[in-house]
């Protein structure tokens, strides 16, 4: 028995297991982001639609996370009116990757209708976390259509 | 492509035999578990684990719903190699903490994708392009000065 080891080891698994609960929590969580503009003409050039809500995802293939993240956002974009999905290979656009600060796949940014940044999710979120942070941004009239 | 469970089956023995090399302060166990992480890097098919799990424990699950790329475990399994090299270095050459530590990284590398299936070797992935790499140059056809004559038509 090999006492230096037996601490690294209960030291890892401890640190492994609570890295990992703090990661599953923190997953998909959208945060808000505040006056986060002068992204307009790359958000442009990156194909984000004028006068809609879009989910910008980016994606890479070394990530398992991302194909769930982009079924939950393509539903979101069909199911609601105004709102659109558009999916980025992050390793073929670094140059907005660092431009965005976008350090993990899969990061989704929440942009208004406006071309402003006003949410961002790193890991995948759920359905209703899409949901709740694209509903505020929704013109009255769309959020009618979506309820029809 | 391969079923995601085989990785994450791969990554729960990675956690038992790292755990047993931290226990026994074995340099060879643990340069057996680089052997492994260098095979399955080389050839993802004919990493042993992933045999194991093909032979043992596929055939008594249904079959997988998704399938993965085969790109992410290869360089998963490279970084865990780095790892176990310079654990089993250390162990061996009478350096037990270097040992200890490296094979405690690894060690929260695998645990960390077989409890929770999160892979860190991925999620570093982009932040190492980020910080190195630049953006691919896309292909151009290049410049001809002097326009080719015609092809005469092949006669048939």
């Amino acid at each position: 028995m090999n006492w230096t080891g037996a601490v690294v080891a209960a030291v890892a698994l401890v640190a492994a297991t609570a890295a990992g609960l703090v990661h599953r929590r923190r997953a998909g969580t959208v945060r808000q982001v505040s006056n986060d503009d002068g992204h307009a003409a790359l958000l442009r050039d990156l194909g984000v639609p004028a006068g809609t809500v879009t989910l910008l995802q980016f994606s890479s293939a070394f990530c398992a996370p991302c194909r769930a993240t982009r079924v939950i956002c393509a539903h979101v974009a069909e199911a609601v009116p105004g709102v659109a999905h558009v999916e980025i290979d992050a390793e073929s656009r670094l140059e907005a990757v660092r431009a965005l600060d976008i350090w993990r796949t899969p990061t989704v940014l929440v942009i208004d209708a406006t071309g402003r940044i006003a949410g961002r999710a790193q890991g995948t979120p759920t359905r209703a976390q899409v949901m709740a942070a694209v509903a505020p941004l929704l013109s009255a009239a769309d959020i009618e259509k979506s309820s029809a | 492509m391969t079923d995601p469970r085989g990785p994450r089956f791969a990554a729960v023995l990675t956690t038992i035999v790292l755990v047993a090399v931290l226990l026994t302060g074995s340099g060879w166990l643990v340069l057996a578990q680089a052997a492994v992480f260098a095979v399955t890097a080389a050839w993802p098919r004919l990493g042993p684990y992933g045999l194991l799990y093909r032979a043992l424990v596929a055939p008594r699950l249904a079959p997988p719903t998704e399938l993965e790329p085969l790109a992410p475990v290869r360089f998963a399994q490279f970084v865990g190699l780095v790892f176990a090299l310079v654990s089993a270095a250390g162990y061996l050459s009478g350096a037990t903490l270097v040992g200890a530590i490296a094979a405690g990284f690894a060690l929260i590398a695998a645990c960390l994708n077989g409890a929770f299936g999160l892979c860190l070797g991925c999620e570093l992935f982009l932040a190492y392009r980020r910080l190195t790499g630049h953006p691919l140059t896309p292909r151009t056809p290049t410049p001809q000065p002097h326009p080719r004559p015609a092809a005469p038509p092949s006669p048939r």
